[in-house]
């Protein structure tokens, strides 16, 4: 069977989560992710023509809650846990490159 | 350079905040304009432990827009959008993805053409960021400030079809729908505020050949900026096409003052959010029962209510102002109560603004009575309009109150002659058909009468005193 996953995939994933990782973790990882698809292909390999697709393991649906304001938490308390703060607001490094 | 061989596409996304009191999915206010990071908790601020519960409120305002849409609402559930951006404390924003709560609809435009809607899902906004120093701008910017009041408000993004063919289209497009945010109470829906934002992925290519690569435009403050935004990225995309070279699909921002657009993100940041679902929500599925009675709250929506207007006050040039500014019901009120049609339609779209203050139907209908009798002049009546805008109150005591006295027949005659008498030359030249003097004569027996006289009759006088 042809690699399911390579190391050029786990250094993709890796830099968008911000991951450093040694050449050699690359590799461990990219066995391990190997061994999780494989696990996945069993499962996949299963009939299951007659079971409905879930969304959540849980049987449940439609928990919601009431659309009525509810206290927020005290802003200096808030602001003294961010490592930079500046007129009430969190001060974060410049970032280049636009939202989604 | 010529724009007629080529064919415009655009598809728009739309995001709308929805009017509710709390977030999507905490407790906080959704309010705007309040003092920095103080609607906040550990949920919108993505705190270790903390866990989201959907708000009734937000997927009852998404269903009946997607009802006003004609969509499908269907079940549906939510997905983690994974990226790493100050504006989401979380490293992740929760919206839909291959399930939307809306699939599948249409919105007609007034012109009678019909735009597809793939989808309106649910979504969570994201904080403000403001970029200090250099100037502002995100790519000399020293560093951010954030704000998270905004993180976690629950948020729509309708998603066109591309079936938009001109900068008209598209603003014909988010005008209406704006109109239906506004209508449905499901937002509302200021473009200004950015509780509506537009984002336009437009695209060019000839007539019989596959579209073109299209370029998303964001920044878009207003449905004036959407069209000018269009018609620049026509203009820039037919240019490099022509010149043989290949568009590049980007994000590009419009800058309202130099009245064009610049590439946005930076090219290494490939889009790949990494979509999983979101563990902590389970699927929202509205039952038969909930949806016929969001169904049966749904108010009337804008294309009705011109329609409606339109056939009591013949007149569809202003139809669709009045409805915008939501006073259609002020006026056939007022047309009920025995006003005259016509006249109720020009105060509505010409002096009166949205909610119109302590103005009644009844003292509406009165007003254009007195208008239409003769009793009252435009002028005097649009005083007395406003009058009644700011403190409500008869029209005829307020009228009464002013002096505004109807003006005799007699008198009003006595001052056409003496204006007359007062300019034999340019008398000779109105009797010998120059109709551009009338607007003098008007003028003259305005001022003497010191704005009481009614200028229709006056332009009238004039024409009977001429041909005797």
């Amino acid at each position: 069977m042809a690699a399911r996953i390579t190391t050029d995939d786990v250094a993709h994933v890796a830099r968008l989560a911000r991951l450093e990782l040694t050449d050699e973790e690359l590799v461990l990882y990219t066995e391990q992710l190997a061994g999780i698809l494989a696990h996945a292909d069993d499962v996949a390999s299963l009939d299951t023509a007659g079971v409905p697709a879930t969304a959540h393991p849980l049987p449940l649906q439609n928990v919601l809650r009431d659309d009525v304001v509810r206290p927020s938490i005290d802003r200096d308390e808030v602001l003294a846990a961010a490592p930079a703060v500046e007129d009430r607001r969190f001060r974060v490094p410049a970032i280049l490159g636009e939202a989604p | 350079m010529s724009l007629d061989d080529w064919q415009l596409v655009v598809g728009l996304e739309v995001h709308a905040e929805l009017a509710t009191n709390t977030k999507i999915f905490c407790g906080c206010a959704n309010s705007f304009g309040d003092e920095p990071n103080t609607n906040v908790c550990p949920v919108c601020l993505g705190l270790p432990g903390s866990l989201p519960v959907l708000n009734r409120s937000a997927v009852e305002f998404a269903a009946r827009l997607g009802m006003a849409l004609e969509c499908t609402v269907q079940p549906s559930v939510f997905h983690r959008k994974n990226y790493f951006y100050p504006d989401m404390p979380k490293d992740y924003q929760v919206s839909q993805y291959d399930l939307p709560i809306n699939a599948d609809g249409t919105l007609e435009l007034p012109d009678g053409s019909v735009v597809g809607i793939e989808r309106a899902h649910l979504e969570e906004d994201t904080g403000k960021t403001t970029h200090m120093g250099g100037g502002g701008r995100i790519h000399d910017a020293a560093y951010s400030l954030v704000d998270y009041n905004r993180a976690g408000v629950p948020l729509v993004e309708i998603v066109s079809r591309p079936d938009i063919r001109t900068p008209e289209q598209a603003q014909a497009y988010a005008t209406e729908l704006r109109a239906i945010l506004a209508a449905t109470g499901v937002s509302d829906a200021k473009m200004e505020e950015g509780s509506m934002r537009v984002d336009a992925n437009v695209s060019m290519h000839k007539p019989g050949e596959p579209y073109g690569t299209r370029c998303e435009i964001k920044n878009l403050n207003s449905v004036r900026s959407l069209g000018r935004a269009i018609r620049y990225e026509m203009e820039r995309q037919v240019q490099l096409l022509e010149s043989g070279e290949r568009i590049v699909q980007e994000t590009r921002h419009w800058d309202e003052d130099a009245g064009r657009t610049r590439p946005g993100r930076s090219k290494e940041q490939a889009e790949d959010y990494r979509y999983f679902q979101e563990p902590d929500l389970v699927p929202v599925a509205p039952d038969d029962e909930w949806l016929a009675s969001i169904r049966a709250a749904m108010p009337m929506l804008p294309a009705a209510r011109r329609t409606r207007l339109a056939a009591q006050t013949g007149g569809d040039v202003d139809v669709a102002l009045v409805v915008e500014r939501g006073l259609d019901d002020l006026v056939l009120e007022a047309i009920a109560a025995g006003g005259d049609p016509g006249r109720l339609l020009v105060h509505a779209s010409n002096n009166l603004s949205a909610g119109a203050g302590e103005l009644s139907a009844r003292p509406f209908a009165e007003l254009s009575k007195l208008e239409a009798t003769g009793a009252l002049t435009a002028t005097q009546a649009k005083t007395v309009l406003a009058e009644l805008v700011t403190a409500g109150g008869d029209p005829a005591a307020i009228a009464a109150t002013r002096g505004f006295e109807a003006m005799g027949d007699d008198a009003l005659a006595a001052a056409v002659d003496a204006a007359i008498a007062a300019d034999p030359e340019a008398w000779e030249k109105f009797k010998a058909g120059d109709r551009k003097v009338t607007g003098f004569f008007v003028g003259l027996v305005m001022k003497t009468t010191k704005g009481k006289a009614d200028g229709k009759a006056v332009t009238a006088l004039l024409d009977a005193r001429a041909q005797s």
